[in-house]
């Protein structure tokens, strides 16, 4: 946390949070009302926006401000996955950086697997 | 004749009247809310979780992910999520937890299909996309920068 230990440096911290993560998905919205963008695109675009701000180092001063605002959306995925391959890449060569996106993202993507497994087996779905 | 025309423009000007609108800022606002609150549930898990002794800030904000999509999963089993989702739009899309609920849902639709055919088949035919073009352009992103890096002098 950048911002000071007192109760307002908390209560601001939250502030930010909300705004910053209610701006990316108001911007979302604005892409769904006026593009005939699908969601599925829309995630594509913010995922692909999170890799290239991590690449360009600017992903990481970004988000020790914005927190969860930014790092809650699908850019905060991407940012992951890029952080992954870049620093797997400068470690272990440039193969790693085909392996390091999915080494940093795995707890996520493999504990979402399996709860989507199970919940698809114990759930029925509800009609619509 | 013009009778016709002019009952036309007014059945016109009727059915206009009548349609919902698709309210621009009532969505918006809507998207907004619920897409800072969910970042703010993030937020409070991961300071939550990094107060326990030896945890740093980067591995409670993974613990705090990984709640969000377990949480999200199971609303979704629930079929709270769907409520949510029919208001929040992007804020209920955007987050990690839209991620997480694309996966369940379309786990859960297709059981019926079987448990292999169904729902290991199409759990990411939604998420697919995302995680296709995560590996790829992390990949290019990686590689990229270990370029750089060489030409920089730095490795």
């Amino acid at each position: 946390m950048i911002l000071p230990d007192t109760w307002w440096g908390w209560l601001l911290d939250y502030v930010i949070v909300f705004a910053s993560g209610g701006l990316l998905c108001a911007l979302a919205q604005i892409l769904i009302i006026r593009t005939r963008l699908t969601p599925a695109r829309i995630l594509v675009l913010f995922l692909i926006a999170g890799i290239i701000m991590q690449t360009l180092g600017i992903y990481e001063p970004l988000s020790a401000v914005l927190r969860s605002g930014i790092a809650v959306p699908i850019t905060g995925f991407g940012a992951s996955l890029a952080k992954g391959a870049i620093e797997t890449a400068l470690s272990d060569g440039p193969l790693g950086a085909f392996a390091g996106g999915l080494i940093q993202t795995a707890y996520g993507v493999g504990i979402a697997v399996a709860a989507s497994y199970v919940v698809s087996v114990v759930f029925k779905p509800k009609s619509k | 004749m013009t009778d016709n025309a002019e009952r036309n423009a007014r059945y016109g000007k009727y059915v206009e009247w009548i349609s919902p609108k698709t309210d621009y800022t009532h969505s918006l606002v809507k998207a907004f809310v619920a897409g800072g609150l969910t970042c703010v549930t993030g937020e409070i898990a991961r300071n939550l979780l990094g107060m326990i002794p030896g945890v740093t800030d980067e591995q409670a904000a993974v613990f705090a992910s990984v709640l969000l999509v377990v949480a999200a999963i199971f609303m979704t089993g629930l079929g709270v999520y769907d409520a949510i989702a029919r208001h929040g739009g992007a804020g209920s899309f955007l987050p990690i937890t839209g991620f997480a609920n694309a996966m369940s849902s379309a786990a859960m639709e297709f059981r019926a299909e079987g448990l292999i055919t169904g729902t290991a088949v199409k759990m990411f035919s939604v998420v697919g996309p995302v995680v296709v073009n995560g590996v790829v352009w992390s990949a290019a992103a990686g590689v990229l920068r270990y370029i750089v890096a060489l030409i920089w002098g730095t490795i």
